[in-house]
């Protein structure tokens, strides 16, 4: 007799399912970095020899790194941006009996399930109405639309988690609003801010249809691998540039969910 | 604004939308006193516990301490502090800064407060403690760590949300001991709220029952158990027989009852509003009501033991008696019963009692 339970019993056919489920789904991904390092203009097989080369070439080209320095800014803005304001909006509605709080809460969830082109349309024709010319701030206002409902979604399972009591034994010892929050609510709910901030930064980051309604004359960096797909001599190194993209945001995303899940913050410094 | 008491409650009530928690309350708390409120859940006296630290507002009333006003005083600002049911120990922080957490504001140099957390360590009996974090402490040594930080900042009263009611038995009566030598030896005005009665007895100095957001009685726990002035405090507390029955006559001071198991009894009057006519109970303890094999002399009440409970240095009975709703329940010293104590169940016993053990209840 197996010692497994039932629940925990090893299910072959389950097995086989999950592999190819994850094989359909990171599969085609894999071959961007693989035909990055392919010495060949053209993607297809066989692979024709290893190389460096197109990592190099992207190295060397500035309009690369003004793209990408324009996806950072607008990434670090949309993201302390949106974490900030997805702290504000939790704290609101898991502390404050508001009227209406269900439909709050909804109308705050909506950008998730509205399709972006249709968000990045009417953004676009409220600021021309307003007479608002297109630049990185545009695209940081869009990117924030998008974002916030991840934030709020990040740190509202930390400000549920965390018990009321907390907040009034502070009160009860004599702290006010600002300090309560400063010195129990906020190191409780410091995961969830973390990781608010590295998942509204990767989102902001790899995001496409509102910055190509809302980019003025500075690409972010999807825009810049967007325009480069017209010129076929450069597609190998739009590759290599999409690998290394991938990577980091693999990386900022499992950093952002392990933080995320964290029971509690390493011990501050005591106060002095 | 005069008050008489170093907490004064003056007409309290609290509404949540059309659901009445507090009926308007009005008491007085004794500075130095070990006060309780004593009830069973959702008497109103969490809510009461916490309008005096803060958290909720009274919809209609004045709460007093130490003579100034306090609706409009917030939480942070109010001289009491509070120890919350669950303790909320805050996790983040090791014990040390947990006990220190209430003294930013008095911009302390380091050694002192150091030399105050450690005083308080030693006060609580958690000296080594100082560096673990909240998940690495027990129930008790939690609740210490919460009276400690709420000590510190000497509050003129301290307020106690069913501290005990999370820890086990055994350590439950400990800490029981521990609570009372510590408010003797700080002197501060505890309020306490518990659900459970003995710890009420045991521990107050006095106890307010409440019962569906009204107060019932405010007296010692001598006097709610021996002379309690209502039959829902007299129930509450203890264990209580009822006898039901009808007042006579009342002449000399003295007053003849007629009650609907024993018949025709003469009492010292000792309640003056009762007149001739009225319908009343007579509440007797069950410890105060002695058992014979035979008719005893003077009133006696006749019934066959239902049940007996034996618990080792006492035993309780239930009798059941023709013309009582409920068995009579008795209690005896094991030491004290002779030729009881060889009593089969069903067999008839007579059951009897001094006059001074009977107390005279309105009928209504």
């Amino acid at each position: 007799m197996s010692e497994l339970s039932y629940i925990k019993r090893p299910n072959r056919g389950l097995k086989i399912y999950a592999a190819a489920f994850l094989t359909v789904l990171y599969v085609p991904i894999l071959f961007i970095p693989l035909f990055s390092f392919n010495d060949s203009l053209y993607v297809k097989f066989p692979l024709s020899g290893f190389t460096f080369q197109w990592y190099i070439e992207l190295w060397e080209r500035s309009a690369v790194w003004d793209s990408l320095g324009n996806s950072m800014r607008v990434g670090v803005a949309v993201s302390i941006i949106s974490t900030i304001l997805g702290t504000l909006a939790a704290r609101a509605i898991t502390r404050s009996r508001l009227p209406g709080q269900n439909a709050i809460v909804a109308f705050v969830m909506l950008p998730l399930v509205i399709p972006g082109i249709i968000f990045g349309v009417s953004l676009l024709i409220l600021l021309s109405r307003l007479g608002v010319s297109l630049s990185l701030y545009t695209v940081t206002l869009g990117h924030l639309v998008v974002c916030l409902p991840f934030a709020v979604a990040t740190l509202l399972p930390r400000f549920e988690g965390f018990d009321k009591s907390m907040e009034e034994a502070s009160a009860d010892l004599g702290e006010n609003g600002w300090f309560t929050f400063w010195r129990v609510t906020f190191p409780l709910v410091l995961p969830g801010v973390i990781a608010s901030l590295l998942l509204t930064f990767t989102i902001s980051f790899d995001e496409f249809i509102m910055a190509f309604f809302l980019t003025g004359t500075d690409a972010t960096l999807p825009m810049f691998i967007w325009t480069q797909l017209r010129f076929p001599q450069n597609f190998p190194s739009v590759l290599a540039l999409a690998s290394i993209i991938l990577l980091v945001s693999f990386l900022l995303v499992f950093v952002a969910l392990w933080v995320g899940r964290l029971g509690l913050i390493e011990p501050e410094e005591s106060q002095s | 604004m005069s008050s008489d008491g170093f907490i004064s409650i003056r007409n309290v009530g609290k509404s949540f939308g059309s659901f009445r928690a507090i009926e308007s309350i009005s008491m007085d708390i004794q500075q130095g006193e070990f006060f309780s409120l004593l009830g069973a859940s959702g008497c109103g006296k969490t809510t009461l516990l916490r309008m005096l630290a803060g958290f909720e507002t009274p919809s209609q009333g004045e709460i007093f301490i130490d003579g100034q006003p306090m609706s409009d005083v917030p939480p942070f600002e109010r001289p009491v502090n509070m120890v919350f049911q669950n303790y909320a120990i805050f996790p983040h922080l090791n014990v040390r800064d947990n006990i220190a957490y209430g003294l930013r504001k008095q911009r302390l140099p380091k050694a002192k407060r150091n030399a105050m957390v450690d005083e308080m360590l030693d006060l609580v009996q958690l000296a080594g403690y100082g560096d673990r974090k909240a998940d690495e402490l027990s129930g008790g040594q939690r609740q210490r760590v919460a009276l400690a930080r709420a000590l510190i900042l000497k509050p003129k009263v301290l307020l106690l949300d069913e501290p005990l009611g999370a820890l086990d038995k055994q350590l439950r009566e400990q800490m029981q001991l521990e609570l009372r030598r510590l408010q003797r030896s700080v002197g501060i005005t505890f309020v306490f709220v518990t659900h459970d009665q003995e710890e009420a007895l045991t521990l107050s100095d006095r106890i307010a029952v409440m019962q569906g957001g009204d107060v019932l009685q405010v007296d010692t726990p001598n006097a709610l158990y021996e002379q309690p002035r209502t039959r829902d405090v007299a129930s509450f507390i203890g264990t209580m027989n009822f006898l039901d029955g009808r007042v006579l006559s009342r002449v000399n001071g003295h007053t003849k009852l007629d009650i609907d198991a024993v018949g025709e009894i003469d009492i010292p009057t000792p309640h003056p509003a009762i007149v001739e006519g009225d319908r009343l109970s007579l509440a007797i303890r069950p410890e105060k009501i002695v058992l014979h094999r035979a008719a005893p002399d003077g009133p006696a009440m006749q019934g066959n033991l239902e049940m007996t409970s034996y618990l080792g240095e006492r035993s309780h009975f239930h009798i059941r008696v023709p013309g009582c709703v409920e068995p009579m329940a008795v209690s005896a010293q094991n030491a004290d019963l002779g030729e009881i104590r060889a009593l089969e169940e069903g067999a008839p016993v007579w059951l009897s009692w001094h006059d001074d053990a009977l107390i005279v209840l309105d009928g209504k």
